[in-house]
């Protein structure tokens, strides 16, 4: 569904996304596992095409089509959708507004589904703004609700457990199951290794490249007992080094 | 200009309003307060139990006298709707407003401008809220797509101890014109002053707001918040002032200007001053292009960019 081949990101000569690769197939959930600064959100960024970010080289291919120079519109147009680290806040924007403009103003009911499906009581967040009233957590958890709504091909799902306090990180999780069942694929970027555990697959990046992928139980405990010990931190050591 | 028929300009105002987002029916049944001016001519003027207006014709407007009496609880809102149907006209409304001790009310204001080429409309407002009495007031404006009005409203509110006072002041339909508001509140013990602010300026518009809230009383509270969207090359200059003259007194000045493109100009002064080491007051004012992170939230949604845009202005000036 997405190959990303061999993508390239400078900034001021710096280089933060360097020959990445990944593919990310139907129906499945590709985790992204890196430490902080390894590159996770600026890949969400290049594949969505926001904060004007736009790959020095490299491809994306979405469907057979190179994304590339699509506008974020295009994107979300053609089934690509992504829920912030940090979303925004929108002063007069309702929760059921938002979820309507999300999911193509479906039924009241099924906006009240996905709010259930993240663990909110929609009586008490639906005439709510998503402002600066509500908590990072519940602003979280609403941002996952309007992509559930969205019923995009593909989620790419920054952090979503970031800022998320314990008791609600398995509505988080169910959530992500769920976007899933939907029928939707999903980027799933954290640098939580249990939270990897609900993906089919898992990629682990460092200093913008990906460094294996496999699955989830195995690549959680390499990324355990090398990335996160690892005091080379952006700058890995060559792999043979490494084994 | 054109003369109209009483009935005739009854007719075109209740359509005027209906278009201006107003409740026809509100206008027409008998057991709704309401006050009805088109120019100078008072068209429909009715009290309910609780009630007193009075109205007095003058060359140029009408002088209003509108009470409410003590401890009168009025369920329904009361209706006023101003206007000026023809392209031409000035009207002056001479306003006194008499909320006696513990009484409610919920006043929803419309004011009716769709054709003005060259209109003045003004308001000027002695407002008494007694101790313990809640005034709502809401006021929206409608003004077609000409920018040829001039609206100046003025107001004096005293709100006594333990009164609120709280009036929202909505134009974004149509072009604003020119606008000169402001309103001036003074709060004794206990008493609450709401101000709110809210303006989309296109063309060439010219937006002044000038909020004052004077927290005399122990404990008194105040916000005056102001939220405006420019564009074109429309400009807007907001002057939010608190003053916590009393020991508790709490207020806040809170201003966001947005602007959209790069002609429109934005300006905003905050003044805060406290005169009473026991009151705090607060301020924060945001001006600048609407922001990118807003838009591209929306846009991962499917919205295409001005979509987007038009979602944040409603949003704001909601």
């Amino acid at each position: 569904m997405l190959e990303v081949q061999n993508l390239c990101l400078s900034f001021n000569g710096k280089s933060i996304i360097n020959d990445l690769s990944l593919h990310v197939n139907k129906g499945e959930i590709h985790g992204v596992l890196g430490e902080n600064g390894t590159g996770k959100t600026t890949v969400a960024y290049l594949i969505m095409g926001v904060n004007n970010y736009k790959p020095s080289a490299g491809r994306m291919i979405f469907e057979g089509q190179d994304i590339a120079d699509l506008s974020v519109s295009q994107r979300a147009k053609k089934g690509i959708s992504l829920a912030w680290q940090e979303p925004a806040r929108i002063e007069g924007l309702s929760v059921r507004d938002y979820l309507m403009l999300s999911g193509n103003n479906r039924g009241v009911k099924q906006i009240e589904r996905f709010l259930w499906m993240v663990g909110m009581e929609p009586s008490k967040y639906l005439d709510r703004d998503i402002d600066n009233t509500l908590s990072g957590g519940e602003r979280k958890r609403i941002e996952l609700a309007s992509v559930l709504a969205m019923r995009p091909k593909l989620a790419i799902l920054d952090e979503p457990d970031s800022g998320i306090d314990i008791v609600s990180l398995p509505f988080i999780l169910n959530g992500i199951v769920e976007m899933n069942k939907q029928g939707s694929a999903v980027l799933l970027i954290t640098h939580n290794e249990k939270v990897v555990e609900t993906a089919h697959r898992v990629s682990v990046l460092c200093a913008g490249r990906v460094l294996r992928t496999g699955k989830p139980a195995e690549m959680s405990l390499w990324f355990k007992e090398n990335c996160q010990k690892c005091i080379h931190i952006n700058e890995p050591l060559e792999e043979d080094e490494k084994l | 200009m054109i003369s109209y028929s009483v009935e005739k300009e009854y007719q075109g105002m209740v359509d005027a309003y209906e278009k201006a987002g107003g409740n026809r029916s509100a206008l027409l049944g008998k057991e709704v307060a309401k006050l009805v001016i088109h120019e100078n001519k008072v068209l429909a003027s009715d009290g309910v139990n609780g009630i007193k207006i009075e109205t007095k014709e003058t060359e140029t407007g009408v002088n209003v006298h509108f009470l409410v009496e003590e401890g009168a609880k009025i369920p329904r809102p009361v209706h006023l709707c101003f206007g000026v149907l023809p392209k031409e006209g000035l009207q002056e409304i001479i306003l006194k407003v008499t909320a006696q001790d513990n009484s409610e009310v919920n006043v929803i204001a419309h004011c009716i401008f769709p054709n003005a080429v060259k209109v003045i409309h003004k308001m000027d407002a002695d407002i008494e809220i007694g101790n313990n009495a809640k005034f709502d007031y809401k006021e929206t404006h409608y003004h077609g797509e000409f920018g040829g009005i001039e609206v100046i409203p003025k107001a004096k509110i005293r709100v006594g101890k333990g009164g609120i006072w709280q009036s929202t002041f909505t134009l974004s339909q149509g072009r604003v014109g020119k606008l000169d508001y402001d309103f001036e509140v003074f709060c004794e013990d206990r008493a609450v002053a709401e101000l709110v602010v809210k303006a989309y300026g296109k063309g060439n518009d010219d937006i002044k707001v000038w909020e004052k809230i004077h927290l005399d009383g122990i404990g008194a509270r105040g916000l005056a918040k102001s939220r405006l969207v420019l564009s074109d090359k429309a400009k807007a200059e907001v002057k939010g002032e608190t003053y916590g003259n009393a020991p508790f007194a709490r207020g806040h000045v809170d201003c966001i200007e947005l602007v959209n493109g790069t002609d429109a100009v934005a300006r905003a002064i905050p003044i805060v001053s406290v005169t009473n080491g026991k009151a705090k007051v607060t301020h924060e004012a945001a001006i600048g292009s609407i922001d990118k992170k807003q838009v591209e939230t929306l846009m991962a949604r499917g919205l295409d960019e001005n979509e987007a845009v038009d979602v944040i202005v409603k949003g704001i000036l909601r």
